[in-house]
């Protein structure tokens, strides 16, 4: 367990350092800043600018005081002197190029809780309908019931989600009065974005939970408990679902992924002020620091939780060695 | 085999001969003859096929059909109905028959975009057919008034170059990629793994619309150097996302392949490698192959639409059906529902996707050699 997780951080800092440096030489080899604009500058007042946020420096030297593992600063070296390292490594992102008065930590600070309760609306809505709906496919077999879900599932999995929102907000926003079109705050508002959002997993989800819940219900212990005499209940809810549920968690881990990218669809559609709109417009406003900071940071959140998946893998499936894996 | 051989197996003549023209007698059934009988029986995934071969045809053959122009506006429509009337003679009526035909290419290219010349061709063919004769407005208008079936139609085409394009792309990445470690093996191959799992772990839709924006600044440059327009890049971009798994897949089939039965019995007759390579081991990892691509297909599909949502992907004059989505989406408004715009752009790509999907599943369950012989 311990080498399985050192051996996950070792290729977390490999993976972090790709991806820092790669988006940071992109990023700088572009022609056109973010402070281009209509009119030409004052020389003076260029240099200032450059000036203020070091890109009058030579690359690798901006390159180490973004990232940060020596605090390098105007003052060189160790650059305050109190801490060994600052930048990124210390979990600052510099100041947003765009929004003058923003640090990229006050942004993402605004609008992360907003995208991650967004996310765990959909996600919630993923689970609770996907494995209902799995679990009535799996047990009623063949059925109608059975053969209209999967229908619906390969739906859902087929349309984009912005065109599935389109169809709901008519439905639901205009044709019956019920929700909000758009707007953040309020259990009512996060309802419509939150199940947009989490359709596609939750088609997905319900797949896995069938064929998990097929198998599962076809091993012997199963028929042991059934002869034991347990009533149906007992046994599809705690013998059965246990093992039916496993694919369902491996795939949690993409899924996580996947919410908190579709995320940037929905938050526009709903206009919710959440990071992926902040994502998309910083790219398209050329807001290289936050944007450099949302992809960071989504990197970050992607590792963990797949890692924390693989985690809660082996806790329910004890046959699974972490050594061998990792 | 000769009487000498069988002699030492421990059998005589007779018996070799009965087992030997027994052996002749048993016609094998090559895996691609089974798996497309399979795949016939397996009813949803052969309309899915049928239904897929046709729609690439009608989008190929767009130009051919009489449709409006997709990118003509007509501000005192916008937004009509969906209407069945017979349509009528304005298409390209003001064209002068007797112009010289750079001034007729420029002409038609208004109401298109640049065309290829075979596209030419064929609306030629079309004129020469339908004449001046357009359809109505059979599923209505968008918010600039321009036809949506032909919009949709024209879109196909964008969408389903543009993900054949890329899944191809990722084809050629991930099966060399993923062949060559395989066979490498070793330090070699378990380098190229990790290197992938480093991948994986990227976000990818964030770079991707990073590199998207970066490259929109270089545009010149890749242009007129590198010849590559927008699309072309996109396509590599998506390519150069979809590979790692293909890759993974065909690594995982390669390494399981190179130690199967079969090919070890193949060694020993003393077959070449060459021939191993051609007999067993391509066709094997061939149809993981393509089972893949018809699952990436519908993935790049979608991403096309996102991307082209959050206003990266293919721009107009051209359509695609994510932008055709996109106008949808943004026509929603409380006061009067024009669910055309919404519903019929979503059911083309709806059933497009949904057959891809089929398809990919009916092909996996086809090629799948566990079931070989079953049903």
């Amino acid at each position: 367990m311990i080498r399985f997780l050192f051996r996950r951080l070792m290729w977390f800092v490999v993976t972090m350092a790709v991806v820092m440096s790669v988006s940071f030489f992109l990023m700088k080899n572009v022609k056109g800043g973010p402070f281009d604009t209509e009119r030409a500058l004052e020389p003076a007042i260029e240099a200032n600018i450059q000036a203020r946020y070091h890109l009058d420096w030579p690359l690798w030297k901006q390159f180490l005081h973004y990232t940060g593992p020596f605090n390098l600063d105007e003052r060189g070296l160790g650059g305050s002197g109190k801490k060994l390292w600052g930048g990124v490594l210390s979990g600052d992102f510099g100041p947003s190029f765009r929004y003058r008065d923003f640090t990229v930590n006050d942004i993402i600070g605004q609008a992360l809780p907003i995208s991650a309760l967004l996310g765990v609306v959909s996600m919630m809505w993923a689970l609770a309908l996907g494995v209902s709906t799995g679990i009535a496919s799996a047990l009623r077999r063949g059925s109608g019931l059975d053969l209209a879900l999967r229908l619906a599932a390969t739906g859902g999995i087929a349309l984009p989600n912005f065109v599935i929102a389109g169809f709901l907000i008519i439905l639901f926003v205009f044709l019956i009065p019920l929700l909000p079109v758009a707007g953040w705050g309020s259990t009512k508002e996060m309802l419509l974005p939150g199940f947009c959002l989490g359709l596609v997993y939750a088609a997905y989800v319900a797949r896995l939970t069938r064929t998990g819940m097929l198998e599962a219900l076809s091993q012997d212990h199963i028929r042991t408990a059934q002869a034991k005499g347990l009533s149906p209940r007992t046994v599809v809810l705690r013998h059965a679902l246990k093992g039916g549920l496993l694919p369902v968690v491996s795939y949690l881990g993409p899924a996580t992924a996947g919410i908190l990218t579709g995320s940037l669809v929905i938050e526009r559609i709903f206009f919710i002020p959440g990071l992926g709109s902040h994502f998309v417009n910083s790219a398209s406003n050329r807001d290289y620091t936050l944007a450099m900071g949302v992809t960071i940071l989504y990197t970050v959140l992607v590792y963990t939780l797949n890692t924390v998946v693989d985690l809660a893998y082996t806790l329910l499936d004890p046959r699974i060695d972490l050594a061998e894996e990792a | 085999m000769s009487a000498s051989k069988s002699k030492r197996f421990d059998l005589d003549e007779a018996d070799a001969e009965r087992l030997l023209r027994e052996a002749r007698e048993h016609k094998g059934i090559s895996l691609w003859q089974d798996a497309s009988r399979r795949l016939r029986r397996n009813r949803p995934s052969w309309y899915a096929l049928v239904f897929l071969i046709g729609f690439g045809l009608l989008s190929f053959l767009a130009p051919l059909l009489p449709l409006r122009s997709p990118v003509r506006s007509n501000l005192d429509i916008t937004l009509s109905a969906p209407t069945l009337d017979g349509g009528d003679s304005n298409y390209l009526a003001t064209l002068d028959p007797q112009a010289d035909s750079t001034t007729i290419t420029r002409e038609i290219e208004k109401d298109y975009w640049e065309l290829s010349g075979m596209d030419h061709g064929l609306i030629s063919l079309r004129r020469g057919i339908f004449g001046s004769w357009q359809t109505g407005h059979w599923l209505g208008t968008d918010h600039l008034g321009r036809d949506l079936l032909s919009r949709i139609v024209w879109g196909s085409r964008t969408s389903i170059l543009v993900s054949l394009a890329a899944a191809l792309c990722s084809l050629l990445i991930g099966v060399f990629y993923g062949s060559f470690s395989g066979l490498a093996g070793g330090r070699i191959d378990n380098l190229m793994m990790r290197i992938v799992d480093i991948l994986y772990s990227i976000p990818f839709i964030f770079v991707v619309i990073f590199l998207i924006t970066l490259i929109g600044d270089h545009r010149q440059v890749l242009e007129e150097e590198w010849g590559l327009d927008r699309e072309k890049v996109f396509y590599l971009v998506i390519g150069a996302v979809y590979w790692l798994t293909m890759a993974r897949v065909v690594r995982g089939q390669v390494l399981s392949l190179k130690h199967t039965e079969f090919v070890q019995a193949a060694r020993v007759m003393g077959a070449s490698t060459l021939h191993i390579l051609g007999r067993h081991i391509v066709p094997n990892v061939l149809s993981v192959v393509i089972v893949y691509l018809t699952l990436t297909i519908p993935a790049v599909m979608l991403f096309e639409a996102f991307l082209s949502f959050l206003g990266l992907g293919v721009e107009p004059p051209r359509v695609s059906w994510g932008l055709i989505a996109v106008d949808g989406t943004s026509a929603i408004n409380p006061l009067r529902i024009h669910w055309w715009v919404v519903v019929f752009p979503a059911l083309a790509m709806g059933s497009t996707l949904l057959a891809l999907n089929v398809l990919g599943d009916g092909l996996r369950d086809a090629l799948d050699p566990k079931m070989r012989g079953k049903e």
